[in-house]
């Protein structure tokens, strides 16, 4: 492939950064394969490939927290070497990690300042936050503490540490997956403010729609190689989806409902009090999914996502056990076992923790959650090859690429694990599945095997609820979307009735109440 | 003697008590607060007693004697932070190791040194004031590590949670990966604050052996580096508390040994239990916030971490 840089005239300026044959290797996989790669100033470029195609490789090295094996790197027409991420802030390289290097018992400002060389008083850097984060729409309460943060919030964070630290390159890692359209879109403005100040973006995102939008140039990788380059306003999502996967992609359809059946889940008056003081309670939330539907809850973190799962869940026992009705049993009261035997399974947000435990082995991952319904233990005792053979099962039917039933969950990436603990779910044909964030963080071609064994499995006459932050999944796949804004849920409507922009606003919270004065969530009393 | 005479010289012992314990939770405090786990503090402070000890007996000053006890608990505590930060020995098991190989080598060196006195350290004396009733020997008839303990206190705190330092040793107990990924040096900081814990234990262990019985005598810090443990986790990472906790340990130990010494009718081995069991009992239960516990516990603390993993 011929270098951009060889194509623009000769007096131009050199390009902000150049990579030449940059080549990694870890023990067993070669992560990068001789990549070239040419970022302008001022452009947006989007770096694109499936999950485990070396993309977060690449930019790791060039944010210095690895080193290549071989290649050179140039830095505005010099060579140079990035020694450690310092060395990286220091050239003025500016990264927003994909898993949030954020500290949890800290404040918003504290994790700011760690992020940046010369942070300043603590004071004033809560000033400067405060600042930022109004002018670019990305509300942040400097004085807070992470682990009360939702995803989406924790993600204003890592861009607003990168955006006080006025980088010449900024390096955004999935930046969007949890923001309304409205603050994707506003966020994208100020990255096209940002690049007309001359700031060069490399931009990864798996929405390839974003990325047609906001990007002018793109590079593919697939296993480690550069494998095409793209004008992205010149393509269609779907070529670029193939580019990358280097076959054809096929859409999930969701045929047209067949009459909706008896309700599988009620949930009647649902209000939750939380010991936590930044908890988001939910007020008298009420709906139904009958079986043979998907309804999609739409929303940004925070809004109460968490709190409703975990009472849908049981791992937050209710005091009345009628507001949780499965199946015509009142389950409020149950936790999360007896839940499983009247027939929910559950997909929770958090796959590391919460959906799979990442030191055990995908057989001893699939035992976690399917022994309440598969003959995996016999008398207390595990029957370890019933567990072996579910979970052999589960990486055949799903496609899990994985290195067979003994390989820790932590080692898979994102796609296939998520793959891993739906197949494992769906699998004990449950007749009420629960799911948060199906595809955050995973590749086309995985998030649209996920998007096809839900639809799947709603066909086949179960009732399917997802909580996502991403609209165009749910438009993908409900049959009717509710919003749930402040811990408050708005009525249902059919997705063939409404829009992605309708359903934007009402994320940002155009309906019922409006949102306390100090726009903060209500607080436990 | 009346009462309210008793209550100035208990109070004043109390302190004294409660004193070596502080300067060792305050140092095993830094060392868990960077996600170390070190559980050799009771080895740190024997190996910081004897040597303490053995150098003042020779040269005559205690100045040199604390400064050599502070290096004997350092080095002490560097060979664990080789073991664990560079070899990724496991941190449990080092630690325990780490106690008896304290015992071991303190009584080796100890073993000329049993049965010579030793004058302690003068006590402050401040016209007017130390001689006020009740409070005045307590708070200012005390000797010069009594109140650089105390001191140490808010001097703790201040770096923790007012420096970019600390924020950084927070950042690392927090999150390895994270701080690491932002370009902080994790294992030089963790070596660092091991060493601080070990030259803190090491005064801890001086205290006792030069001034408050000033003596040697193997295995003489008798579980109080355990209990320093302890109150680091019961005051929930919180320097202050752990102050509390060391004066809470001391009070009991000096009244349990007036009891004692009032000939009530308890088997002596049930008093000499209290002070263990009450401070830990009693910090159990102020500590039982679990948000407090989530804030303030250091995520990492315990794990290994290696650079290119």
């Amino acid at each position: 492939m011929p270098s951009h840089a060889e194509t623009l005239p000769p007096d131009a300026p050199p390009p902000r950064l150049e990579l030449r044959g940059i080549t990694k290797r870890f023990p067993g996989c070669l992560a990068n394969d001789h990549v070239d790669l040419v970022l302008q100033p001022g452009e947006i470029h989007a770096l694109l490939g499936e999950n485990g195609a070396g993309k977060s490789t690449l930019v790791k090295m060039i944010y210095g927290v690895l080193h290549p094996d071989s290649g050179t790197m140039l830095w505005q027409g010099a060579e140079t070497t990035v020694p450690d991420p310092a060395g990286a802030r220091r050239l003025g390289i500016g990264m927003v990690f994909q898993h949030f290097s954020l500290f949890d018992t800290l404040t918003v400002t504290e994790n700011i300042a760690l992020g940046l060389d010369n942070a300043g008083p603590m004071d004033q850097l809560a000033g400067r936050i405060r600042e930022v984060s109004e002018r670019y729409g990305l509300a942040l309460d400097p004085g807070r503490h992470v682990f009360h943060l939702s995803v989406g919030e924790r993600q204003r964070v890592e861009i607003v540490r990168c955006l006080l630290q006025d980088p010449k390159l900024l390096i955004m890692d999935e930046p969007t997956s949890v923001l309304t359209p409205q603050e994707a879109a506003k966020l994208f403005e100020t990255l096209r403010v940002l690049a007309a100040e001359g700031c060069t973006i490399l931009y990864i995102s798996h929405k390839l729609e974003e990325i047609r939008a906001l990007c002018s140039r793109a590079t593919v990788l697939r296993a480690g190689k550069v494998v095409g380059a793209a004008d992205p306003r010149q393509e269609t999502a779907r070529s670029l989806a193939e580019m990358m996967m280097g076959a054809e992609l096929f859409t999930p359809e969701r045929p047209p409902q067949s009459a909706a059946g008896a309700a599988r889940l009620s949930v009647r008056h649902l209000s939750t009090t939380s010991d936590n003081p930044f908890a988001t309670n939910l007020k008298d939330v009420s709906f139904e999914v009958r079986a043979g539907e998907i309804l999609g809850i739409a929303g940004v973190a925070g809004n109460g996502q968490a709190e409703l799962m975990a009472a849908l869940s049981g791992e937050v026992l209710l005091a009345d056990a009628g507001a949780v009705v499965i199946e015509g049993t009142s389950a409020g009261h149950l936790g999360p076992r007896a839940r499983r035997e009247l027939g929910l399974a559950f997909v929770p947000e958090e796959r590391l923790g919460r959906g799979a435990v990442p030191e055990l082995s995908l057989s001893e991952n699939a035992l976690l959650s399917g022994y309440a319904r598969e003959p995996l233990v016999r008398g207390g005792m595990v029957h370890f090859a019933r567990a072996r053979a579910y979970a052999e099962t589960i990486i055949r039917g799903f496609n899990v690429v994985a290195h067979g039933h003994r390989a820790e969950a932590r080692s898979l990436s994102g796609g296939n694990l998520q793959k891993f603990i739906i197949g494992r779910e769906i699998l004990q044909k449950p007749k009420l599945l629960v799911v948060g964030q199906p595809t955050w963080g995973v590749d086309a071609g995985a998030a649209a095997a996920i998007h096809k064994a839900l639809i799947d499995l709603a066909r086949s006459g179960a009732a399917v609820l997802v909580i996502s932050q991403d609209l165009d999944e749910l438009f993908v796949l409900s049959d009717r979307i509710s919003v749930l804004f402040h811990g408050r849920l708005s009525d249902s409507r059919p997705t063939h009735e409404t829009t992605v922009e309708r359903i934007g606003l009402l994320m940002g919270g155009l309906f019922g109440t409006p949102p306390d004065e100090d726009g903060e969530i209500t607080r436990a009393v | 003697m009346t009462d309210l005479a008793l209550i100035g010289p208990i109070l004043a012992a109390m302190f004294a008590a409660a004193t070596p314990l502080l300067f060792a939770a305050l140092g095993e405090l830094v060392v868990e607060k960077s996600g170390v786990l070190n559980l050799g503090v009771e080895g740190m402070m024997l190996v910081g007693a004897v040597c303490g000890f053995a150098v003042t007996v020779q040269t005559g000053s205690a100045t040199t004697g604390f400064l050599v006890a502070a290096l004997a608990g350092a080095a002490t505590a560097s060979l664990f932070a080789v073991l664990t930060l560079f070899l990724l020995a496991n941190q449990v098991a080092t630690g325990l190791a780490l106690t008896l190989f304290g015992v071991g080598l303190s009584a080796l060196i100890g073993q000329g040194f049993v049965g010579i006195p030793l004058d302690g350290l003068p006590k402050l004396y401040i016209p007017g004031l130390t001689d006020l009733p009740v409070v005045g020997q307590a708070v200012f008839g005390q000797d010069v590590m009594v109140y650089l303990a105390v001191a140490a206190v808010p001097l703790v705190h201040l770096f923790l949670y007012r420096t970019r330092v600390g924020l950084v040793l927070r950042a690392v107990g927090e999150n390895h990966t994270a701080a690491h990924a932002l370009g902080y040096k994790v294992l030089r900081i963790r070596f660092l604050a091991v060493l601080f814990g070990g030259a803190m234990a090491g005064l801890g262990g001086a205290f006792l052996s030069m001034d408050y019985t000033p003596m040697w005598a193997e295995n003489m810090t008798s579980g109080r580096g355990w209990i320093a443990l302890a109150l680091v986790v019961f005051a929930t990472w919180k320097p202050a508390r752990a102050m509390l906790g060391a004066w809470l340990f001391g009070g009991v130990t000096i009244l349990q040994l007036h009891v004692q010494g009032l000939g009530i009718d308890v088997p002596s081995q049930l008093l000499s239990m209290l002070p263990y069991l009450a401070t830990v009992l009693v910090l159990v239960l102020i500590s039982r916030d679990v948000a407090r516990i989530r804030l303030n516990a250091p995520a990492c603390l315990g794990k290994l971490f290696h650079p290119d993993a």
